[in-house]
């Protein structure tokens, strides 16, 4: 009978019903779109960009040409350019650090003190600054940090110009002003990137049954005992994910580095001006390997530490 | 530990965490409406609507919303088509390649987005095709795709199988159920999925500087600006607009997704 049905119906009918019967062709139907625009379009690009590294580019006539060479991947190694790679990954592990601290009293709040409307609440009080435009954000914190801003007034107001200045002697971490200071570029990668550290954290805190901290309690350990024996290594693995976030964010960002800070090249920023004003496509692609094997390290690492579990 | 009740410093950090993060988005809100038209000066001295007005019968800036418009539009189409095949496709049967297939669809998001962009303008280079609203398109819809993938599969699997069996049984046939059964299912998450989408594309800037050519988004635009501070209200305005368009999806796309595990927006 439903095969009758099957040969008679209209033409979408018989479609549908020889989909149905072959598993195989229905899911083969179903990846080819997805599947020719990320491998055609994505990974296509992708390779295309790493074969161009190996491409030669003559600082005399400013053209590259496809005689293959490993010269740009040695260059990466310069002192010079060695210099720039490790200021964007100290970066990235001050941040990372700094947004774990800041983003696990909140979480932990979130986790084990709020329910019904205030964990919503500050489920979207999280969420709402994290999908807020990056660009903006790294606008208000300009204003913020600029002569005559807000932060002076702050510091103004409460007396603490002498404690600002004092952080700002510190070499390798201050500045002339607030807004041409590393310091200021690490607070607002921190502010940036903040959410994507909370919310692994909260959920890995969500998972930690209350049971084992009253069985804890139980057995003796005080409260720092606790945490420090219990909460925090089970929260190991939303840290590391989290950090996945801020650590590979930190690490390819070329705007805030340009904006906010002392000159000196990021690992984005020097991408961006090899392929722009220098025009040395080939280094721009060598370039972005760096992020992509300090990645691929980084993620074998806090894969062990189960980061991937808790995604 | 001490269950019921936060001490006062756990308050004090949880409660300051959320004031860090909001603080400088209320700093937008407030210059927005500042009267004075080349300063950054806090307090602000007063406040004004006049500068929405100003903002708005600027052309460029006219420009840069219709041309961050379409292409959000365009982008979420695309994405909300890709990312629920690839849902279905992957939400139930093993097979493979399947697991390299999940990878490369998050890759956009998970390498830095200078990679992305660096890689499709060299492409774009190599092949010839010039800058513009097609090849930003094309960047912005990678990236969504994962976003609309997401929601999709979450909500898959949470449908009951037994609701397509059933219907299956009841004589309709593959399109039927799809369309009566499984579409009005997926419907909010598809809803929330693109909004998400859109926001996140409106508000791209990092593979859209390698993209767009010599074409300006909003948030082009608005970087434009900061390097020469020329019209501060007119920026300061901008940047709310922004603001609101890329925070209000969260909204209603928590509201959409809530009551099941599926997290709407966790994977930015």
């Amino acid at each position: 009978m439903s095969v009758a049905v099957a040969t008679t119906g209209t033409p979408l009918r018989r479609l549908g019903n020889l989909l149905y019967r072959r598993p195989n062709l229905y899911l083969l139907m179903l990846l080819i779109p997805p599947l020719l625009w990320f491998g055609a379009i994505y990974l296509g690009s992708l390779l295309n960009l790493l074969w161009q590294g190996f491409y030669t580019f003559d600082d005399f006539s400013m053209t590259v040409t496809p005689e293959l060479t490993l010269v740009n991947f040695a260059a990466l190694f310069n002192p010079a350019n060695f210099d720039i790679i490790l200021r964007t990954l100290s970066m990235a592990v001050a941040v990372s650090l700094a947004s774990a601290a800041l983003a696990f009293p909140i979480a932990w709040y979130m986790a084990r003190y709020t329910t019904g409307r205030t964990k919503a609440f500050f489920y979207i009080a999280v969420m709402m600054p994290m999908w807020a435009s990056y660009i903006v954000k790294t606008y208000a914190w300009t204003l913020l940090l600029a002569k005559g801003g807000v932060a002076q007034w702050f510091v103004q107001r409460l007396h603490l110009e002498g404690l600002l200045q004092l952080l700002l002697d510190i070499p390798g971490v201050g500045g002339s002003t607030l807004s041409t200071s590393h310091l200021g570029r690490f607070l607002v990668f921190v502010y940036i990137w903040l959410p994507f550290m909370i919310l692994p954290i909260q959920a890995s805190l969500e998972r930690l049954p209350p049971s084992l901290l009253q069985a804890s309690a139980d057995l003796g350990a005080k409260p720092r005992q606790t945490f420090m024996q219990v909460v925090l290594p089970l929260a190991v693995p939303g840290i590391a994910a989290g950090s996945i976030f801020t650590f590979s964010l930190t690490l390819g960002d070329f705007i805030v580095p340009q904006l906010v800070g002392p000159p000196g090249y990021f690992i984005g920023s020097m991408v961006y001006a090899q392929q722009g004003a220098i025009g040395n496509m080939p280094m721009a692609a060598a370039f972005t390997l760096v992020p992509i094997v300090l990645i691929a390290v980084y993620l074998s690492i806090v894969k062990r530490l189960g980061a991937f579990d808790a995604l | 530990m001490h269950s019921d009740r936060a001490s006062w410093g756990l308050r004090l950090a949880a409660w300051g965490g959320l004031v860090f993060l909001h603080f400088p988005i209320l700093i937008i809100l407030l210059y927005a409406f500042n009267t004075e038209d080349a300063a950054f000066s806090f307090p602000p001295k007063g406040l004004t609507w006049k500068w929405f007005s100003v903002a708005l019968a600027r052309p460029d800036v006219l420009q840069a919303i219709t041309l961050s418009l379409q292409v959000a539009c365009l982008a979420t189409l695309i994405a909300l088509i890709l990312g629920t095949l690839a849902a279905a496709a992957l939400y139930r049967r093993s097979f493979f390649g399947k697991q390299a297939i999940s990878l490369m669809l998050i890759l956009p998001i998970a390498l830095p987005g200078i990679i992305t962009g660096i890689a499709l303008l060299s492409a774009f280079k190599r092949l010839g095709v010039e800058p513009g609203l097609f090849t930003i398109v094309v960047g912005h819809a990678t990236f969504c795709v994962v976003i609309v993938y997401n929601n999709v599969i979450a909500r898959l699997r949470r449908t009951s199988q037994s609701l397509i069996e059933a219907s299956m049984d009841l004589g309709a046939d593959g399109w039927q159920t799809f369309l009566y059964i499984i579409l009005p299912n997926l419907g909010s998450a598809l809803l929330a999925g693109g909004m998400l989408a859109f926001a996140l594309s409106f508000d791209e800037i990092i593979v859209t500087t390698f993209t767009a050519g010599n074409e300006r988004t909003l948030p082009i635009w608005l970087l434009n600006q900061l390097s020469r501070p020329r019209d501060v209200p007119v920026t300061n305005v901008v940047a709310m607009l922004v603001m609101l368009v890329t925070m209000l999806p969260i909204l209603g796309a928590y509201y959409l997704t809530r009551g099941g595990e599926s997290v709407a927006g966790s994977g930015k």
